[in-house]
């Protein structure tokens, strides 16, 4: 294999984005400041997240996260933690709602318009519906995000 | 290590029909055998024949069909009581898989003969199939678990191993003979002569060993010995305890049920003699008569000849894989079969299975049912590939090429 080697057939899933996000977390930090934590655990493969967060007036202010675990998991945990920053708990949670639709099924026709800009956001983790084996990988880090504002300690896993 | 005349591999692959497949386009390359093996024609064959020509429960009918099915089912227990150099069919016990196997020994054995305050002693490298059995063994009949720990280079630690019989407390050592991860082969003659000498029975493993190698239990010495028929190019659904018969006879049924018994009242029921008394309902039939084709398959082909291909490929990837940068293999041991666990910098395991997988390479990834053992290496998971009678070196190129592809494309 030749440096010039080209990598077409290994990017539908690692897509640029999912590679520097997995790389170079922007939001890969325990607050300091925070108002709720939450862990998540996938016992299948021994992916390990956990999320903290800071609320403003009825909106996410701002989430950090600490993740062990695969490219798909860190990209995803924060892409979630970009996307859902000053946004309010009811947008997080139907951010979340679509999200794992879109890993599910690869689409989100029940998604709100009003979410758009976001979801296009969250895209490129969709390719992930074509591994049924990793779809947990990206919506661990969610389901963390969310037990947090529900209050719980633990995600429960699906 | 040059290659026995005989085996021809190229020849073995036409009598695998799946390894035609394409994947996403491109050529299967398999590497995960340790997992579970690709079935040859003839056991394919066995099990529609017997399906066309010739079924019917077993141990119960006084007719044609059933009585040829029967004779075919027990066929099978001799074909296995062979392939282990074992003293005949009344020694070998039909189980769902090893894990079923494992269940039985703590239960049967553990709960029927050993008792309260003893230890059972297990390795470092244990599939969780052979842990968790004797957890519940520990808490529910005051049996103490002791693990026999593993070197840096991924061998059993052999002083440490022989420390454990101190007190005299041990009963009985279950232990793999090799492991899944590691590949890691154990010096099973001595781990026997230790325990004997100390008064402890010993039951292997041998899910991954019987694989690799000739297994004579006689030589071994050993007690006990599980393994399953998947990984030997059986079918699934289908498992194997061989035990020395006086102390099978020892032992209580494992379930009850039909099959298992000489005879029933309201008051009392008492047991069919071994193996049957541990084989409680219909058995796997079919499953049965498909693990007969795959050990008179492999039987056919010879140990020799395939642990010598296994061994010059297993030399051959690990020459290939420890070339590239960045890419660290888990264990060391002297004596492996051929299973080799790998991480790579910079890429997570599963990253990497994923990767080969879209160059149509399968590999699996994760703890690979051993938590406590990637807990000793510092490890989350791995990646494993793993080989067959039907690897190639040129698979094995395909996969240090693949991987090469994946760290670049991580850089
Ligand atoms: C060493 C070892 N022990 C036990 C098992 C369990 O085998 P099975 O799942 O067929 O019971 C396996 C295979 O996964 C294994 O590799």
């Amino acid at each position: 294999m030749t440096p010039s080697d080209n990598f077409d057939d290994l990017r539908d899933l690692y897509q640029e984005v999912i590679l520097d996000h997995g790389r170079r977390p922007r939001h890969a930090e325990r607050l300091t400041e925070f108002d709720a934590t939450a862990k998540g655990d996938n016992p299948m493969c021994g992916d390990r997240v956990q999320v903290w967060v800071k609320f403003g007036s009825g909106t996410v202010s701002r989430v950090g996260f600490e993740a062990r675990g695969c490219a798909i998991s860190v990209a995803s945990a924060d892409l979630m933690a970009e996307t859902v920053q000053h946004r309010t708990k009811a947008d997080t949670r139907a951010l979340f709602e679509s999200f794992r639709e879109m890993a599910r099924t690869g689409i989100c026709p029940a998604c709100d318009a009003r979410l758009d800009e976001a979801i296009e956001r969250l895209k490129p983790l969709a390719g992930v519906h074509e591994y049924p084996s990793r779809v947990k990988c990206a919506t661990l880090p969610w389901h963390a995000l969310i037990a947090a504002l529900d209050g719980a300690k633990e995600a429960s896993s699906e | 290590m040059t290659k026995p005349a005989t085996f021809d591999v190229e020849r073995i692959r036409q009598d695998f029909p799946i390894l035609t497949q394409k994947i996403r386009g491109k050529d299967l390359v398999f590497l995960d055998s340790a997992a579970s093996a690709q079935k040859p024609r003839v056991v394919i064959d066995a099990m529609v024949r017997a399906m066309e020509t010739q079924y019917a429960n077993i141990h119960r009918g006084l007719h044609w069909m059933s009585e040829r099915t029967t004779e075919a089912y027990e066929e099978a227990r001799d074909a296995a009581a062979a392939l282990m150099n074992a003293s005949g069919r009344s020694e070998i016990v039909f189980t769902h898989n090893s894990t079923e196997a494992i269940n039985l020994m703590a239960h049967s054995y553990g709960r029927g003969v050993m008792k309260r305050g003893q230890a059972v002693v297990i390795s470092g490298m244990e599939h969780h199939s052979n842990i968790v059995p004797w957890q519940l063994l520990r808490d529910s009949h005051g049996i103490e678990l002791r693990v026999a720990p593993v070197t840096d280079a991924g061998e059993l630690d052999m002083e440490a191993y022989e420390a454990l019989f101190a007190d005299g407390k041990v009963g009985l050592v279950a232990i793999t003979h090799m492991s899944n991860v590691l590949g890691s082969v154990v010096p099973a003659e001595r781990v026997v002569k230790i325990a004997h000498a100390n008064g402890a029975k010993v039951m292997f493993d041998g899910s991954q060993a019987i694989v690799h190698r000739k297994v004579d239990v006689r030589a071994l010495d050993c007690d006990f010995y599980a393994w399953t028929g998947h990984k030997l190019y059986g079918p699934t659904g289908i498992g194997v305890l061989w035990g020395r018969r006086e102390l099978l006879e020892r032992m209580p049924p494992f379930m009850g049920g039909g099959d298992m018994i000489s005879s029933v009242t309201y008051e009392q029921s008492t047991w069919a003699t071994v193996p049957h008394k541990f084989e409680a309902g219909t058995p796997a039939i079919l499953e049965g008569i498909g693990l007969k084709a795959a050990i008179d398959y492999v039987q056919a082909i010879g140990f020799d000849a395939m642990a010598a291909h296994e061994a010059a490929l297993t030399e051959h990837a690990l020459a290939r894989l420890g070339q590239i940068d960045g890419v660290h293999i888990v264990g060391r041991a002297q004596d492996r079969g051929g299973v080799i666990s790998f991480t790579l910098d910079k890429a997570h395991s599963h990253d990497v299975a994923t990767l080969l997988d879209r160059q149509g390479i399968a590999v699996r990834a994760g703890h690979h049912c051993a938590e406590p053992l990637m807990r000793r290496f510092n490890l989350d998971s791995t990646a494993r590939a793993s080989f067959g009678i039907y690897t190639t070196h040129a698979e094995i190129d395909a996969l240090a090429d693949g991987l090469i592809r994946v760290r670049e494309f991580f850089t």
